[in-house]
């Protein structure tokens, strides 16, 4: 689950990460009284968003005054923002971020990760802040610099300090590092986080070391255990076709496409889009009704894969293990015959009481092609999407 | 021989007492396997369809001879049963639990090293040999006794290929779901060296999909060591970079974890790497030039 920068921040504040200081707003008025309140010479006007790249989008902006500030958000509050995260549609601002303007000596980059191959969290460090840090990765990747943590110890203060002299930093800046990696760390594990990238982690020229921008996302699947963080969930910042599948917990991804899938099982779902990539077509989504589908699942999915108005054809590919064919096809009949799916369906199962359900569908009455194995049900459903309007 | 489990696996289940675990227990004794009772904390002295039922791993050792365990223990105490089948010394523990936070799967791998137990999984199938004995969910009457191999990151992919190779007539010797999460236990090197050891297996289907490294990984120990056929195949050519692709560990992150990258490293390996799905069982059959 991603969140917000000013959510980010706030989280990473309770355990003892520098930030600057800043309140959120959602009104050009409000965003004015912000400024004036965090008084200083200079103010920065940042729209929230679920996206990196901001700046360069025109999402980031200095005011020199309360009345500067508030004309910028004024400007900033509801403009589509699009950056190369966005994608071309962009992101609609609802939040704006007001914060003290600092004066930066140096611009660094720290974040953390979980490394699968030492299945350990790693701590990545560069010289390098305040730019990309996958394009500082590929041209200069001596700047990049790792240290894998040990989940039994934690972050140990050598580790802490390697990073330090490595970026440069010395004296009480360094020392500075050690501190703000502990409170990373600590943060990383106690929130279940996923991933936290700083990026730039700003030295002041007055010394001091703040997180100038943060990037935080949670384990989904940690989350029953933090009700505070859930509640951080922005769901405007989702597809809404994908925000109401995870209501009946279909594991839904919206594309481009135009064959709706509907397939059992994360691996058969995403080689399902590969073989009607291959047949020639494109799929509009990745769908998993999982192991246990019944028939209330399968008419649910059948809901959102509809709500899609680009769909031509659908493809259902299931294979029957402990989910018996039988029952899948009792599960489509019963949806297509409630719902009236206006597209061609092409269904594809294999497995447990395969012929049962066959001839279910046989007898239905209902329009269905059936494709003996996934190949040629992949190609039936890239022809019906094209011959159908 | 096979690999991991056979005639001789006494398998006890943790979570026994639930409903997806019962399911599952029942259809493990169906299929011939020898389940010698199941584990919840708090039901010990009990009997369950027949099971006896133990408060922990240790006593369930102690009084079965339990040599294998399968867990079917909800996400948030799923880790901890991996934990104490590990502790009571149980050498093979199959979780087929989906959901376990990242963080608590840190703290597994952290207690279990240098530890004799072999996980398999989580968020995986299990593992099948094929007329003898299961621990986990892959369905026992797709598979037929035979010479292949399959090791895979998938569920309903493992159970296409199985019946594709019906389809061409051949069938398993042992197949080993690893699971779809970022951090496991068996991986798919350490599936290929029990493949490489046993005599029974002639040729292996090897099973990815978009998101870390692994498929690489194993692609080079393919390179340096192993010597049987593999026919690979990576799911996810399609998948939109930054997003999860159902499984917790299926994503593409700073641009890195793509099929493509995974399917040429297999393929200069040696991997008789298919691009279609629907072409795993064909191309075994070439493979071993029948």
């Amino acid at each position: 689950m991603k969140i917000h920068e000013y959510q980010a921040k706030s989280v990473l504040a309770r355990y003892g990460v520098p930030v600057p200081r800043g309140e959120v707003a959602s009104s050009a008025a409000e965003a004015g009284e912000i400024a004036a309140r965090l008084g200083g010479s200079v103010v920065v006007v940042k729209a929230q968003i679920h996206a990196g790249g901001r700046g360069k989008g025109g999402g980031v902006k200095l005011a020199k005054s309360h009345a500067e500030a508030e004309q910028i958000a004024k400007q900033m509050l509801g403009m589509t923002l699009v950056t190369h995260q966005t994608g071309p549609e962009g992101k609609k601002v609802g939040r704006l971020l007001i914060e003290e303007g600092l004066q930066i000596d140096r611009e660094l980059y720290v974040s953390l990760v979980i490394d699968r191959a030492s299945a350990s969290p790693v701590v990545i460090a560069s010289s390098e802040g305040g730019m990309d840090i996958e394009e500082v990765a590929a041209s200069r990747p001596e700047k990049i610099l790792k240290e894998t943590i040990n989940p039994g110890t934690g972050i140990l203060p050598f580790q802490s300090r390697k990073l330090a002299f490595g970026m440069g930093l010395e004296g009480p800046a360094a020392n500075k590092l050690v501190k703000v990696l502990d409170s990373l760390y600590r943060a990383f594990i106690e929130t279940d986080a996923s991933m936290i990238e700083i990026n730039p982690l700003i030295l002041t020229k007055g010394g001091d070391l703040l997180a100038l921008d943060a990037k935080v996302s949670f384990d989904d699947n940690a989350l029953f255990r933090h009700p505070d963080l859930r509640d951080l969930r922005d769901t405007t910042e989702e597809d809404p076709l994908e925000v109401e599948a995870s209501k009946f917990s279909l594991n839904y991804i919206r594309l481009d496409g135009n064959i709706g899938c509907m397939v059992n099982g994360a691996g058969l779902a995403m080689a399902t889009m590969d073989i009607i990539k291959l047949s020639g077509g494109d799929p509009a989504n990745f769908l998993d009704v999982g192991g246990g589908a019944n028939a209330e699942q399968i008419r649910n999915a059948f809901k959102i894969l509809m709500s899609d108005k680009n769909v031509r054809a659908v493809f259902i590919n299931i294979f029957g293990g402990i989910l018996r064919c039988d029952v899948l096809a009792q599960g489509v009949i019963a949806a297509v015959k409630e719902l009236g799916v206006p597209v061609p369906i092409v269904i594809r199962m294999e497995g447990t009481n395969v012929e049962e359900g066959k001839r279910l569908l046989k007898e239905s009455g209902l329009n269905f092609t059936t494709a003996d194995s996934m190949g040629e049900g992949a190609e039936q459903a890239v022809a019906l999407a094209k011959g159908s309007k | 021989m096979a690999v991991l489990l056979d005639k001789n696996t006494r398998l006890i289940v943790q979570g026994l007492t639930g409903r997806e675990g019962t399911f599952h227990a029942k259809q493990a004794a169906a299929y011939g396997t020898n389940v010698v009772g199941g584990i919840t904390p708090g039901k010990g002295g009990t009997t369950h369809e027949g099971w006896p039922i133990f408060n922990s791993a240790h006593d369930a050792v102690r009084e079965t001879g339990a040599n294998a365990s399968v867990i079917f223990v909800p996400p948030p105490f799923a880790a901890d049963a991996i934990n104490e089948a590990t502790d009571a010394g149980i050498p093979l523990v199959v979780c087929i639990t989906e959901g376990i936070p990242v963080v608590d799967m840190l703290k597994v791998m952290t207690f279990m090293a240098g530890k004799a137990t072999r996980l398999v999984g989580p968020n995986c199938p299990g593992v099948i040999t094929a007329g003898r004995a299961k621990a986990g969910i892959i369905p026992g009457h797709i598979c037929k006794e035979g010479h292949i191999g399959i090791v895979s990151k998938s569920g309903t992919l493992t159970y296409e290929a199985i019946h594709q190779l019906s389809r061409e007539g051949m069938g398993q010797t042992t197949c080993i779901g690893i699971g779809g999460d970022p951090l496991i236990g068996t991986n798919f090197i350490d599936a290929l060296r029990l493949f490489a050891a046993d005599s029974e297996t002639e040729a292996v289907i090897m099973i990815g999909e978009i998101g870390g490294t692994a498929e690489q990984e194993a692609a080079a120990y393919i390179k340096k060591e192993f010597k049987k056929p593999v026919v690979g195949f990576v799911a996810g050519q399609t998948a939109p970079p930054g997003r999860r692709m159902g499984h917790a560990g299926a994503i593409i992150a700073g641009g890195q974890g793509t099929a493509a990258e995974k399917m040429d490293a297999l393929q200069a390996a040696g991997v008789h790497v298919v691009k279609s799905p629907a072409d795993m069982g064909k191309k075994m059959k070439e493979a071993l030039g029948k």
